[in-house]
């Protein structure tokens, strides 16, 4: 019969127009109120339109959301080092971006013109970030992260859009409040909530400190314990300059084959 | 008679090694193998290319000509060369060939006659490569216009701001003081013309100019005294800015009173030379800018080139290959893209016949609920960039899980396996079933259309149709099915086929593929349970940032949602492998199948265009690259 086909479609329309408003009867007027609410709106229960009021309303977006990227510093009250970079620069990030849309500048120190891992300046042009994450996947310390705040729009493109590095730095706490089981996982891959040199440090002194324990114990038995500490402290400044300079050697060979490499492309 | 028809019979499903014996018995002057480190199959003397193709389709039964792509070796052993890959339809692996020429005067006879899905992917070559097809009737630029300077893909083309050969760029580490493109791109200074252009034809907007070069052949407008009616023949644009045309693609059409006697799609409003930024790119670059393709499907885009990469990259010393999580979790993603992208099909094919909206919204209410699952997993609902070589980004969260901030206060917290049970379990399936009770009996929608856009078979394999455009005129042939990958082998699923070949067709062949892909999924759903913890890379350890991949070349194609996706890939020139593509094409099927087009819209109204468009399901994002 013609016309069966219609009326069973608008049969569906129906059911969903009438789906759309059954939440608003079950809720009594207070669909939009509660939070319990709006997870099941917004869920596998869903029924009818479920549009999100937004401004008013806003998805909390799932953690692993990534948006235009920031860098981490320690937070202001950290006890060592507060408001310390997490960045190194060690330039991954800028080679691994697609877009290149990120620019560093190495930070060196001013005497000796040496290298120093910190940036001195980070620049990321977010209109040609794609929000790939790629930064945040490779960078070997945890130090720039994909952030959640997707309300950048701005009138300015020129100025507005390059994020600098005072604009791109954000606390730590603050991505653990964003991201708390990616934190948690990443925290735990590192060996503890410190960026990887602090934590490196700490068990560096730790085991300085058991040394020096063991030493000391020893000494005790033989009661020389002063000199003991003293060769202790000695070892630890022995082994930071062993490291510097083998840091600087590694340093200076890339440099080198960099400058091979590009003796070779001309 | 007997055993040589038996015999022939045998030829047309023998395996690739037979076939080449076959033509190299036949043509032996014409035919060698392709013995560089890292390739195969066999190089075709151009001027007998046509031939030899046409023994390929007759003897030999491969009656599908996949791909067609250019390569520029400047430097390497400055020639160009056509890539072809021909597939017969009833399954199994590709015919490789390939056709020399040299650089200057690049000239490759056409294909066109052999197999007239050539078309495009010559248009494409004569454009972006600059190889001349003789024997193509109408090679014209396909993406670029016509007054553009040179051949973007040749290897010596630079673009007006050129900053550096390959990516990663000096200037931005360690002394990245940054700056934007346009400081040093002058706005009016960055366009150069070629030579013979008259640029004050450019300020010419009369009718005739506009349409003197689309080599249609009609005046503009001209009086039909033909029958008994008196029509008016006239050529009529439709978009760029229509909305069904998705505001970027143009159809010029050639009326006879309201009848389409002929139709040219004009393309390439949204190009951006792909190719090109990807062979600049390093290979891992190139993984999210294939979200941009099909954005409707970018996990599928994903597995496309990481297959294509770790096809390469197994010729390597230390390649493992992905872990089974990796292959469910990946077969899972893209089965769930197969069925947003059919709801998002079907939903805007019920606008383009003037549903306006009611459908579409219905369709896409169960895709929300899909994204939401990408997002918690990839961290974004559409551009997913999830796969990698070897395996996929991270692995399923335990919970699907948002945190409130100051920006953004309502959230939502779900257990990921609950969820995606109760998606694949019932939302989904109702939704399709809702979809189905709504649409397949209603009288206007076949009314409209039945018999509308036929396409039949022989015309679909010739065209190099692919996906349900293709399947849904009888043909059942998919990739999954016809040369396996990833773990589809183990998994129990029909391909889909129905045998009309028009636009009714084309949209339940649709609800047949997204029940399919329910299928897929529900015995996923075990599998998913059992590899709980596994790892998702090799070794457990995420890949390197900027992996070299050794010599070589490699063709990776996977089903997309709208048809067979290719990505022909070639590594070359660094002994130790390189970082950068040397030759990255991609076979987009939105691209491939408009070829059909103008063929299936002759003799239908100026409303069915529209309809039969939408029943292509293209997405210019691929078709412009
Ligand atoms: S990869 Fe990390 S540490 Fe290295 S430069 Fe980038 S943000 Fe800094
Ligand atoms: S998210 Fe991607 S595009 Fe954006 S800065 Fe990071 S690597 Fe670059």
């Amino acid at each position: 019969m013609y016309g069966v086909g219609i009326l069973k479609g608008l049969g569906v329309t129906i059911k969903h127009f009438i789906d759309t408003y059954v939440d608003d009867i079950r809720y009594a007027g207070r669909k939009y109120m509660r939070q319990e609410n709006f997870e099941v709106r917004q869920g596998l229960k869903a029924q009818g339109a479920f549009t999100v009021q937004y401004p008013e309303e806003k998805i909390a977006v799932p953690e692993r959301f990534r948006f235009v990227p920031f860098l981490i510093v320690d937070d202001a009250d950290h006890p060592e080092r507060p408001g310390h970079d997490w960045c190194t620069s060690c330039g991954i990030c800028a080679k691994v971006c697609p877009p290149q849309c990120i620019w560093i500048v190495r930070g060196e120190n001013p005497q000796t013109g040496r290298p120093i891992p910190e940036p001195e300046a980070f620049f990321i042009d977010i209109d040609i970030c794609m929000n790939c994450g790629y930064c945040s996947e490779f960078c070997p310390f945890d130090a720039i992260k994909m952030d959640h705040d997707y309300e950048l729009a701005s009138y300015d493109r020129t100025g507005a859009h390059i994020h600098d590095k005072q604009k791109l730095s954000k606390p730590f706490s603050y991505w653990r409040t964003i991201a708390p089981t990616t934190a948690a996982e990443e925290a735990e891959a590192r060996g503890g909530w410190e960026h990887t040199d602090v934590i490196k440090e700490r068990k560096k002194a730790e085991a300085a400190a058991a040394k020096a324990a063991k030493a000391a114990a020893q000494a005790e038995q033989a009661e020389a314990a002063p000199e003991a500490e003293a060769q202790s402290e000695q070892d630890a400044e022995a082994a930071k300059a062993e490291r510097l300079r083998k840091r600087e050697a590694a340093l200076a060979r890339n440099r080198a084959r960099k400058e091979q490499e590009n003796q070779n492309d001309e | 008679m007997a055993d040589q028809t038996i015999n022939s019979e045998a030829l047309k499903t023998g395996d690739i090694s037979a076939a080449v014996d076959y033509l190299k018995a036949q043509y032996p002057d014409a035919i060698s193998d392709d013995t560089r480190e890292g390739y195969n199959g066999i190089i075709i003397a151009r001027d007998q290319l046509v031939e030899v193709a046409r023994a390929m389709r007759d003897d030999l039964g491969f009656d599908y000509l996949s791909n067609a792509a250019a390569v520029d070796y400047l430097g390497i052993e400055d020639s160009m060369e056509m890539v072809y890959h021909a597939y017969r339809t009833s399954g199994g692996a590709a015919l490789a060939f390939k056709a020399q020429t040299p650089r200057a005067q690049a000239e490759i006879p056409s294909l066109i006659e052999v197999w007239p899905g050539a078309d495009f992917q010559e248009r494409e070559a004569y454009d972006l490569h600059g190889i001349a097809f003789p024997g193509h009737p109408n090679l014209r630029r396909i993406l670029l216009w016509d007054g553009f300077d040179g051949h973007p893909l040749r290897k010596d083309w630079q673009e007006a701001y050129y900053e550096e050969d390959h990516k990663p760029f000096e200037s931005r580490w360690p002394k990245g003081f940054v700056r934007r493109a346009e400081e040093l791109n002058i706005y009016g200074k960055n366009v150069k013309y070629p030579a013979d252009l008259d640029l004050n034809s450019l300020a010419d907007t009369s009718e005739e100019s506009v349409y003197a070069n689309m080599g249609l052949g009609v005046d503009v407008q001209q009086l039909d005294n033909g029958d008994e009616l008196q029509t008016d023949k006239l050529v009529v644009n439709l978009g760029p800015h229509h909305p069904s045309t998705h505001g970027v693609f143009r159809m010029v059409v050639t009326l006879n009173g309201e009848t389409v006697e002929k139709l040219e799609p004009v393309m390439g409003y949204l190009h951006r030379n792909h190719e090109k930024i990807g062979e600049r790119n390093a290979w891992l670059h190139n993984m999210p800018f294939t979200d941009r393709l099909d954005y409707i499907s970018s996990m599928s885009n994903n597995l496309g080139y990481a297959l294509a990469v770790e096809q390469l990259l197994a010729r390597g010393a230390r390649y493992q290959p992905p872990t089974y999580r990796a292959e469910v979790v990946r077969v899972l993603m893209v089965e769930l893209t197969r069925i947003v992208n059919h709801f998002w099909a079907i939903g805007f094919l019920l606008n383009d016949l003037g549903a306006f909206f009611t459908p579409a919204l219905y369709a896409i209410n169960e895709r929300e609920l899909i994204l939401d699952f990408f997002e918690a997993v990839a961290g974004s609902r559409m551009m997913c960039n999830y796969m990698r070589f070897g395996g996929i980004y991270k692995d399923l969260p335990e919970r699907i899980h948002a945190v409130a901030n100051l920006v953004n206060d309502k959230m939502r917290d779900y257990d990921t396996m609950d969820y995606l049970v109760e998606l694949i379990n019932e939302r989904i399936p109702r939704a399709v079933d809702q979809l189905d009770q709504y649409l397949t009996d209603s009288e206007i929608i076949r009314a409209r259309t039945i018999g509308v856009g036929y396409l039949p078979k022989e015309m679909a394999i010739a065209y190099s149709a692919a996906g349900p455009l293709l399947r849904a005129s009888g043909v059942s042939y998919d990739v999954r099915r016809a040369d396996p990958y990833s773990i589809y082998p183990e998994l129990d699923f029909d391909v889909a086929v129905r045998y009309n070949g028009d636009i009714y067709d084309r949209y339940l062949i649709r609800l047949d593929e997204m029940r399919e892909s329910l299928r897929i999924l529900r015995q996923l759903l075990p599998r998913l349970e059992v590899t709980h913890g596994e790892p998702i890379m090799p070794g457990g350890k995420q890949g390197p940032y900027m992996p070299r991949v050794p010599i070589g070349e490699s063709y990776g194609h996977v089903e997309n949602p709208k048809g067979e996706l290719g990505y022909y890939v070639v590594s070359a020139g660094d002994a130790k492998g390189t970082q950068n593509p040397w030759r990255y094409h991609v076979r987009a099927p939105s691209f491939i199948n408009l070829t059909a087009l103008g063929q299936m819209c002759r003799g239908h109204k100026v409303a069915d265009i529209v309809a039969i468009l939408g029943s292509i399901d293209i997405v210019l994002g691929e078709t412009d690259r």
